[in-house]
């Protein structure tokens, strides 16, 4: 034990604890954008999806605990970690050059993974949390139900919340910079965990890079094609539905003329 | 060959340092970096100013002593070179060439770009060692080693513990330091029974002497005169966390 506590108290032991959880992390994240691609198989494939995961109950709370917990040792031992970095450096050079040889991923660690965390905290505003005011539609996305099961429509909800462009840009970015992060990121974590060899490095670290495209694409894809007219007239459809039953009136009066 | 020298000057540790230019004379292209500031040094004694004070000693590049950060880069323009062996023919006529002290808070500047590395001895002194009885040289080859490992541990042994890895790396980490050190002995048969406590101790030091932690942004491996590999880097990571799960007191 005591052994253990000395090791998180070091910068190596604390590197572990950044590699690890961001690692879960890193998995989490892929995971999520294979699910989000199920936009692609329409409406009853998310839908469905989005209800499996809803009805998951106690076991949805215990997963959203645990990513919780991993942003917070991650966040914690990386400040932790700069602090004492800064401190190693207290008069910096002043050629003016970055330092040499590192990467702008590596070198932005920090800040991108700051706006990293912000753009977290908007997204389950946006889509978990469905707080009306930051969707910028006008509509209570908590209150859409898939005309045909009743469900929480979240397919609709996605083609609403990426209609305004500037959402829809913000996501890019910001999966921009979280993918920068993990181009970084996803071979770091081996190297600070002592899984590396000579020969496995390249494929390591080119993997993470190919890794990280991935992800930027299959992220930003969804608000892309949102943008460029992906389901539309699945929203027209639906509109036309809760017209003709939230209305009545109206069409009967528009109908007499 | 004449070129412009912004030079970092700085009375003692506890002054405040400035950068003030100075002009060379005319230079052969053959000098060594050193032999310049040699140059410049005598001119300066002679108009009875302070001479530039700056480290060096084998002038070979061997003994880890020149330091220098040359335009933003430990030890100048070129890959695997250490300052002395820089030479002014990698310099352009007219040049103004920007010289720092290696910057870390473990290695304050004691004058001008000199400053002590005394912190990379504590950390040797941590555990940059092996127990042996002295005695007659053994027969070589009594104790049979894989080539692999003879190889491998021949390349960390090859750091001259000059501090470069420090003063490039954003965080001043010394972990590529650490790191040959640590498996230049844990490589061998000899740096066994001490393997794990070495490491940790000399994590430990490292940590205490306020270096910072590893990004893994490679720029200590880009600029090592030695070329030391980031892989031992990742062995020591391995080291570190197997020594600390073993635990038990006999390995602290
Ligand atoms: C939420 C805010 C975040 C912050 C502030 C942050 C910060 C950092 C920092 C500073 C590092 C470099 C460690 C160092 O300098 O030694 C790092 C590494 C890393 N981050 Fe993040 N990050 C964040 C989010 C994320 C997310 C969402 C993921 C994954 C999806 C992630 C995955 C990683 C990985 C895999 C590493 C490499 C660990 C290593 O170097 O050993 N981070 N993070
Ligand atoms: S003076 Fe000895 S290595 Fe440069």
């Amino acid at each position: 034990m005591i052994s253990l506590w000395r090791m998180l108290n070091s910068t190596v032991g604390k590197k572990y604890l950044m590699a690890l959880s961001g690692a879960g992390l890193f998995l989490f994240a892929s995971g999520h954008m294979i699910g989000n691609l199920q936009l692609f198989l329409g409406p009853e494939a998310l839908n469905r999806y989005a209800h499996f995961l809803q009805s998951l109950g106690e076991i949805l709370w215990v997963i959203r605990l645990g990513l919780l917990g991993l942003i917070v040792l991650h966040i914690g031992s990386a400040l932790m970690l700069t602090l004492e970095n800064k401190a190693a450096r207290p008069a910096d050079y002043s050629h003016g050059k970055p330092p040499f040889a590192a990467s702008l991923a590596s070198r932005t660690m920090l800040g991108g993974g700051v706006l990293v965390a912000l753009f977290v905290v908007y997204h389950l505003l946006h889509y978990t949390v469905c707080l009306k005011a930051v969707n910028f539609t006008g509509i209570d996305f908590a209150h859409l139900t898939d005309p045909e099961t009743g469900h929480h429509d979240v397919y609709a909800m996605v083609l609403y919340g990426f209609s305004v462009w500037y959402v829809s840009l913000f996501y890019i970015v910001s999966v921009g910079f979280l993918c920068l992060h993990l181009s970084h990121g996803a071979s770091a974590m081996f190297q600070s965990l002592g899984l590396r060899s000579h020969a496995w490095w390249p494929v390591i670290s080119k993997g993470a890079m190919i890794w990280s495209v991935i992800l930027f694409l299959g992220y930003s894809v969804v608000p892309g094609s949102v943008l460029l007219g992906y389901g539309r007239s699945y929203l027209e459809n639906l509109e036309k539905i809760q017209s003709a039953a939230s209305t009545p009136a109206e069409v009967t009066s528009k109908e007499a003329h | 060959m004449k070129v412009k020298l912004k030079v970092w000057r700085q009375k003692d540790t506890r002054s405040a340092g400035e950068f003030r230019l100075y002009e060379t004379p005319d230079l052969n292209v053959n000098m060594s970096f050193l032999e310049m500031l040699d140059v410049v040094n005598e001119q300066l004694t002679l108009k009875g100013e302070e001479p530039i004070a700056f480290d060096h000693d084998c002038r070979e590049g061997i003994c880890g002593t020149c330091s220098l950060v040359i335009n933003g880069k430990p030890h100048g323009p070129h890959r695997g070179v250490a300052t002395c062996q820089t030479y002014m023919r990698s310099f352009q006529d007219g040049d103004i060439i920007i010289v720092e002290p290696w910057r870390a808070r473990p290695f304050p500047v004691v004058k001008d770009l000199v400053v002590t590395r005394q912190a990379l001895d504590k950390i040797m002194q941590a555990g940059g060692y092996i127990s042996v009885r002295t005695g007659a040289a053994p027969d070589a080859n009594s104790i049979p080693i894989s080539k692999e490992n003879a190889d491998l541990a021949m390349d960390a042994a090859a750091c001259i513990g000059c501090g470069a890895c420090v003063a490039a790396c954003k965080n001043a980490s010394a972990m590529l330091f650490t790191a040959a050190k640590v498996s230049q002995l844990g490589l061998l048969p000899q740096g066994q029974p001490e393997r794990y406590r070495r490491v940790k101790r000399m994590v430990e030091a490292m940590d205490e002497a306020g270096f910072g932690a590893c990004t893994v942004t490679g720029s200590c491996e880009a600029v090592c005169p030695k070329n030391i590999s980031l892989d031992f880097i990742a062995r020591l990571n391995r080291d570190y966390l197997v020594a600390s799960l073993k635990g038990g007191a006999k390995h602290g």
